[in-house]
């Protein structure tokens, strides 16, 4: 745990985590709405956002990138909505037919323009990136307290954070209005809180930390970290409260096993090649759902199965 | 333009020509099997069986490699793909039934461990110390240019499979979509029907790998349903015309993409389908947007020009500038407002209406029907004669022409 591992991998892993709190936190709202789906539709329709906001400014910095993204994410449950509306079909449906429309939009327009010149393409927006995330000045813990090698961190990290921090603020403060109306919409409304609102203000919270967390860690984290940390949790506890704790420690669990399982699990097996960390993260967050399936003290429906201790 | 002439009529080439009728092919198999996981409402369960397919491909690519023999070999890869979608809709049904977890947690969650796991492999596969290991990308997206003969055939082939295997088996597939009980009571095993439509969607999955890509297969089994579903109100029409619509997308779509460079077979086909949707969503009779504008304005009218003659019957004051013009425009007031002989004539047949209604509803006996007030239907519509004048006769009103 020496300099090596503060200037290849500790930076990584902090992104790798702070992504997947910032995801889990909306997720756990997500998945007791049963609309579990919304974060699968968002990291799809980030890549045409990404491709038109390269068309539109010519550069692959992220500040267009990123308000790209945005705009597709909030473009999608528009129309999703719309769909949904206008002709009559149901969510899921109505979601499969957005995503998919605007994913294929977008791989069009990306073959359509010329982006040889510049590092933008499909692998990239599905797998992230996260082990590229080196900090050259790290050389050491000494680092961590040195203003000029602080300086230079990659930027990914201070969005990652301040997405996560943004997220975790959001969910504390109007904790009670989404507990509320998530559990029973009728009664939030009689109370007086703005369910629509709620709703749509969690969707676009959801696809914030998509955003952010795309760049560094791909759709897969993205889609992964928003269903499988709170679906564990959700098998683990019967209150909202823990679950939502729960979700955050089995994100960064996810995070950190899965990085380090794909930096150095190869290298431990003899091989000197390291795999996907994304896609580690991914795997080992379905490991622990598989888990807390078999095991979890609250895994059976109420009135099914043997009555937890 | 000559290319796309060259390629509608499958002149362009003899891989382009097999792209073609194999994409049509699955166009037709998607539609259909895709109806009945969209009247399931389960269609998203087909993103979850797509995206579980990677993990299948790279197994299939390093077993093939490791035995020494070619890793791209397509039916090995297609039947590795087979493998792990199907472990990925058991689990599914697994979730589903053995936890507490909702159907859109269980989709959510294999689709993006099973897909996260296939990328790692991805990254094993690029580690190992093999030849020929590119391309397995393609997969994602799904590739038609410099497609091998043998492998054009298969498409075109497993394309044929498919959509004859949705043909055989649409008749019990919609029955249970519909009415799973009734389906039961006419002797259809519901569990084998369940099962032999996964089995199609996954068929439709893995063919659909080479010419669409795992990400976007999804598209065909969704959009052509949902499609369909704007022009027919009947079960049974549905999976044909679904059918025809995807098999129409695929046939112009690979056709279009083989007309010109730079235009990806799947993203395209997908967008064909989803020009499909959109128009019907906006002209389809009865269901489709303008229909629906047309419906609402045209009830509205009705509201508004029955309101305005009870109005005239009462000698009230019409304010509501939509009534008036309705009116005006009908000859039955003047432009100053005052009603014509014809608006008084029926003015106060509309009043005769509303109490005779108001008479029927008073009587227990007309319930059925005095139920059906709203203020808009005629009473003749939903009275005899006979009934009519006996309420004339009890609320004293004189009989008027043949209302």
């Amino acid at each position: 745990m020496g300099a090596e591992f503060v200037a290849l991998s500790l930076v990584p892993m902090t992104i790798g985590v702070l992504a997947a709190i910032a995801c889990a936190l909306p997720g756990n709202f997500l998945i007791l709405r049963r609309q579990a789906l919304i974060g699968d539709a968002i990291s799809h329709v980030v890549l045409p956002g990404i491709v038109a906001a390269f068309l539109v400014t010519g550069s692959v910095s992220s500040g267009p990138m990123l308000i790209g993204a945005a705009g597709a994410a909030l473009l999608a449950v528009l129309l999703i909505e719309a769909v949904k509306r206008l002709g009559r079909i149901e969510p899921g449906a109505a979601m499969g037919v957005v995503f998919t429309a605007l994913f294929a939009a977008g791989v069009l327009l990306l073959e359509q323009t010329d982006t040889s010149g510049v590092h933008l393409d499909v692998d990239h927006a599905l797998m992230g990136n996260l082990e590229s995330l080196i900090w050259f000045d790290g050389t050491g813990w000494a680092s961590l307290l040195d203003p000029a090698a602080l300086a230079t961190l990659p930027h990914e990290l201070w969005r990652i954070a301040a997405t996560c921090l943004a997220i975790t603020a959001l969910t504390m403060v109007f904790w009670r209005p989404l507990a509320l109306s998530t559990f029973d919409e009728g009664f939030a409304a009689s109370l007086g809180v703005p369910t629509r609102a709620v709703s749509l203000g969690l969707v676009i919270a959801a696809a914030l930390a998509a955003v952010a967390a795309f760049d560094a860690v791909g759709s897969i984290i993205v889609i992964a970290m928003f269903i499988c940390p709170p679906a564990t949790a959700r098998l683990m506890t019967n209150r909202l409260g823990h679950q939502v704790l729960w979700s955050v420690a089995i994100a960064a669990l996810s995070a950190v096993l899965g990085y380090v399982a794909a930096g150095y699990g190869p290298l431990w097996l003899g091989h000197d090649h390291a795999v996907s960390a994304a896609g580690m993260i991914a795997t080992v967050s379905g490991l622990l759902l598989a888990m807390a399936c078999l095991l979890g003290p609250h895994r059976h429906r109420v009135g099914e199965g043997p009555a937890p201790a | 333009m000559e290319t796309l002439v060259a390629a509608l009529t499958l002149q362009a080439g003899y891989n382009a020509a097999l792209v073609t009728l194999g994409a049509a092919c699955l166009g037709v198999a998607a539609g259909t099997g895709g109806t009945f996981l969209f009247l399931r409402k389960r269609a998203l369960v087909s993103d979850a069986v797509a995206h579980a397919t990677l993990p299948g491909i790279c197994l299939a690519f390093i077993a093939m490699a490791l035995l020494g023999g070619d890793g791209r070999s397509l039916p090995g890869l297609l039947a590795g793909s087979a493998i792990t979608s199907v472990a990925g809709l058991l689990a599914i049904q697994w979730m589903v039934g053995r936890t507490r977890l909702t159907e859109d947690t269980a989709i959510g969650a294999v689709l993006s461990v099973f897909f996260g796991f296939g990328v790692v492999l991805l990254t094993v596969i690029q580690n190992l110390e093999v030849g020929r290991q590119a391309g397995l990308e393609s997969f994602l997206l799904g590739s038609t240019a410099g497609m091998l003969f043998q492998d054009a055939v298969i498409v075109a082939a497993g394309g044929a499979l498919v959509a004859g295997l949705a043909f055989l088996l649409h008749r019990p597939m919609i029955l249970v979509a519909f009415d799973p009980d009734f389906a039961a009571a006419s002797g259809i095993d519901v569990r084998r029907t369940d099962l032999a439509m996964m089995a199609l969607v996954t068929a439709v999955t893995v063919v659909g790998l080479k010419i669409v890509g795992l990400v976007l297969v999804v598209a065909l089994l969704i959009i052509p349903p949902v499609t369909a579903r704007f022009w027919t109100e009947r079960a049974s029409a549905i999976a044909p015309a679904a059918g025809a619509l995807g098999g129409l997308a695929g046939y112009l779509g690979a056709a279009l993409s083989a007309s010109a460079p730079a235009l990806p077979t799947g993203p395209v086909i997908v967008l064909v389908a989803t020009a499909f949707f959109l128009v019907s969503l906006l002209i389809a009779p009865a269901r489709g947007v303008l229909a629906r504008l047309v419906a609402h304005r045209r009830f509205q009218a009705r509201v508004h020009r029955r309101q305005g003659l009870l109005a005239l019957a009462r000698s009230e004051p019409i304010h509501d500038r939509l009534t008036l013009t309705l009116l005006r425009r009908e000859g039955l007031i003047r432009p100053d407002g005052e009603p014509t002989e014809e608006g008084e004539r029926e003015a106060e047949r509309a009043r005769q209406d509303e109490r005779r209604w108001a008479a029927i509803r008073r009587q227990h006996q007309h319930t059925a029907q005095s139920e059906r007030y709203d203020g808009l239907t005629p009473i003749t519509e939903v009275l005899t004669h006979d009934e009519i004048a006996a309420i004339d006769r009890e609320i004293g009103a004189q009989p008027m022409g043949a209302t």
